[in-house]
């Protein structure tokens, strides 16, 4: 799946591991959460970097404790239109002061992308084909928000930010 | 640049140059959208919320366009637009609804944008009156001028208008999410039926803050919304909200749109635990990043000034006389005219319920008609109330007159605000697709059952509200007299339901019995209340009449065949 950086198509160093698939020593790989908490010791022990994917009903409080090990958080969207990421992400952020990668998975849509962004998501997995100009665009296209936000912004009178996405 | 300042100090949140990008910004980025639609880019599933949180919602006919009016308050110029836009994009009529926005409802999905470009042009917008996202916040449509009111709450929703517009986390909400706000304890916004309802008050030092009732809602599932604190400052509204609806995003029901809203989050997890969980959030968030400055309140409030009243007598003798020597005109002041604070003024209520009419239908024409009149009498401000009338809010008493026989001639001064022909009605099934009855017409019915205004002052305050479905659109859950229409296999029936009030003290209305034709409908409710009129001591209303007899009277009335 191709991978969306600041607007950008980027290569990806990460691999999605099957719950299934051996563990490979070296490189960086996502495991499920589910596969975290079965095999969390022989995880730890690798020295490569290590990425959780998160289901959207498991909230960032369940890996709280251990986000020093992730060098990556993926948020599973099922559809677009199920925004819990929104506030998962959200919160790594800015609750528990994660600095890592988060990176959107699943259904997610080029029109979601600055909200994403505005809530602390750094990467998006789009769909094989996606025209990556329209995701550039859509960026773009708000500079006014009325509310804090985790992208770059500049205050404002009153509660307005003027926002810099990429 | 269009754009002209609204005069005499309309109390109106003022765009600048910031708030005109950002809708500007808005309408390219729904016309980029609307392209990647007509290009087959944006499947339909995917476009729906987009259009959705646009205003545009397709009913059975045709594309209908939702219009914020934040707070149900508009200048004369932007009412002018509003006319402008029907006449043009539509047919020459528009509809104000039960959450104080107007619905334009013969809309082209492609003249869309340039409508929304329009639109931009007198600082309006469509902006999140449909989707899972924050709606247009709505309050007391004589906010800043009833005697009764504690604190402005105007203020504080256009602080929420503006905190929730495109908010980032709370733009896929598991459904939408509506807050009512009223600044005095005698509440005419319904703020008991809304996701969050707020009661801005002043405690003994004279600071400001909120009560806040979470888990209100009609539809197919009625609450009253519980207290979930009683007194949140005013530097933390923006936090305990935000807590709220996060609360809200990540617990909220996904599995069922029926059981998706707040209400239900609410009820099912119990209200002290709910409590518990957006105390948590609301003691984390709690702190500078949404910390609501009191410079910024200030600032917003100094929009919201009083206009320049002029000194005058307590009472206007000319309008006096004329009350008395006019039994029209008398009529109307007793419905349509509010106490207001400024000696010598008043609010008017411009009734949208002519007999046999369309509650809260307006044309192009009248539209005008009370721009033009609300800036020769009220300082060039309009408000729309969610009991789908209009309101010129400070009107001096000496021109009530003059201001009535204006009315009248556009057929704008039906004397009946308050009374039972004043009848909140969604718009049902000749437009809308969820429905599964017809709506309008029985309001048409029963308008016409009751158009003697002499009958009418008789009977005193009555609501009737009636939906075409169980969405509740018409707020039949709270009114004396609720009237729910149902498909019965293929055909339209619509059930009665007593005693609802919507005010702080609220409550939800009991069915009656089964669910009637509509002719048999009009006729139990005009049963009903002539059993009220023989039963009510003075001064009683229906409620308390319906509260002491209990319902089986009523009942007995309303099934009794012919």
């Amino acid at each position: 799946m191709p991978l969306i950086e600041n607007g950008r198509a980027v290569a990806d160093p990460w691999v999605s591991l099957a719950d299934d698939a051996p563990l490979t020593p070296d490189s960086h790989v996502i495991v499920s959460f589910a596969r975290w908490q079965a095999e969390r010791e022989a995880l730890s022990v690798r020295n490569a970097p290590l990425g959780v994917r998160l289901p959207s009903n498991v909230s960032a409080d369940a890996i709280a404790p251990d986000l020093e090990r992730f060098a990556l958080v993926a948020v599973e969207f099922p559809k677009f239109r199920d925004g819990r990421g929104f506030s998962t992400a959200r919160a790594l952020r800015e609750r528990y002061g994660y600095t890592g990668e988060i990176r959107a998975v699943g259904h997610v849509i080029a029109d979601q992308y600055p909200l994403l962004v505005r809530c602390g998501v750094s990467t998006v997995e789009v769909p094989e084909g996606a025209n990556v100009e329209t995701w550039a665009r859509t960026l773009n296209t708000m500079t006014v928000a009325y509310q804090a936000g985790l992208s770059a912004e500049e205050p404002l009178s009153l509660l307005r930010r003027r926002v810099t996405a990429a | 640049m269009t754009y002209m300042q609204p005069r005499h100090n309309a109390g109106i949140y003022r765009y600048d140059e910031v708030d005109r990008q950002f809708v500007r910004e808005r309408v390219e980025q729904f016309r980029f959208q609307v392209e990647r639609r007509l290009k087959g880019e944006l499947s339909e599933d995917e476009f729906k919320p987009l259009r959705l949180m646009n205003g545009l919602y397709l009913q059975l006919h045709a594309y209908m366009l939702r219009i914020a009016i934040p707070y149900g308050t508009l200048t004369a110029h932007q009412m002018r637009g509003l006319s402008n836009i029907a006449r043009r994009y539509d047919k020459g009529y528009g509809h104000f609804s039960t959450r104080q926005n107007l619905q334009l409802h013969w809309i082209k999905l492609e003249d869309t944008p340039d409508i929304l470009g329009e639109l931009a042009e007198f600082d309006m917008h469509a902006i999140q009156t449909s989707g899972n996202c924050v709606r247009n916040v709505t309050t007391d449509q004589f906010a800043g001028a009833t005697p009764d009111e504690v604190v402005d709450p105007r203020v504080y929703a256009e602080v929420l208008r503006q905190w929730t517009a495109i908010h980032p986390e709370f733009s896929f909400l598991p459904r939408k999410f509506k807050i009512g706000i009223t600044g005095t304890t005698n509440d005419r916004a319904a703020v008991r039926i809304h996701d969050i309802g707020l009661v801005a008050k002043k405690n003994a030092e004279g600071r400001i803050g909120f009560e806040v009732y979470v888990g209100g809602g009609l539809g197919r599932t009625p609450f009253i919304a519980p207290k979930t604190r009683d007194w949140v400052d005013e530097e933390d509204l923006i936090a305990y909200i935000e807590a709220v609806l996060r609360v809200y995003n990540q617990a909220g029901r996904r599995d069922n749109a029926f059981k998706a809203r707040i209400k239900i989050l609410v009820h099912e997890t119990k209200l002290d635990k709910f409590i518990e969980l957006v105390e948590d959030e609301f003691a984390r968030v709690r702190g500078p990043k949404f910390r609501l400055e009191p410079e910024i309140v200030a600032s917003i409030r100094s929009h919201f000034a009083p206009p320049p009243f002029e000194e005058l007598p307590a009472v206007s003798e000319s309008y006096a006389r004329r009350r008395c020597e006019d039994p029209a005109f008398g009529a109307w002041t007793r419905t349509s005219v509010h106490p207001h604070k400024a000696p010598g003024y008043a609010s008017v209520t411009i009734s949208l319920k002519p007999t046999g009419g369309v509650p809260g239908d307006i044309s192009s024409a009248q539209m005008n008609v009370v721009a033009d009149l609300a800036e020769r009498y009220s300082f060039g401000e309009i408000r729309s109330t969610h009991e789908q009338n209009l309101v010129l809010a400070h009107v001096k008493q000496d021109d009530l007159f003059a201001l009535w026989q204006a009315l009248s001639a556009v057929g704008l001064a039906t004397a009946n605000v308050g009374l039972i022909g004043d009848i909140i009605a969604c718009p049902g099934l000749d437009y809308c697709s969820l429905a599964n009855a017809r709506s309008i017409p029985i309001a048409q019915a029963l308008s016409e059952r009751f158009a003697d205004s002499a009958r009418q002052s008789e009977i005193g305050d009555f609501k009737i509200k009636i939906s075409g479905c169980i969405n509740a659109c018409g707020h039949h859950h709270v009114g004396a007299v609720g009237i729910l229409g149902v498909d019965k296999k293929g055909e339209e029936f619509y059930q009665i339901t007593l005693g609802g009030n919507a005010e702080l003290d609220a409550s939800l209305g009991d069915i009656l019995g089964p669910a009637l034709k509509a002719d048999e409908a009009v006729d139990a409710v005009e049963r009903i209340v002539e059993l009220y009129l023989e039963r009510r001591q003075p001064g009683e209303r229906f409620l308390a009449t319906l509260a002491r007899i209990g319902q089986a009277p009523f009942k007995e009335t309303a099934y009794a065949a012919d």
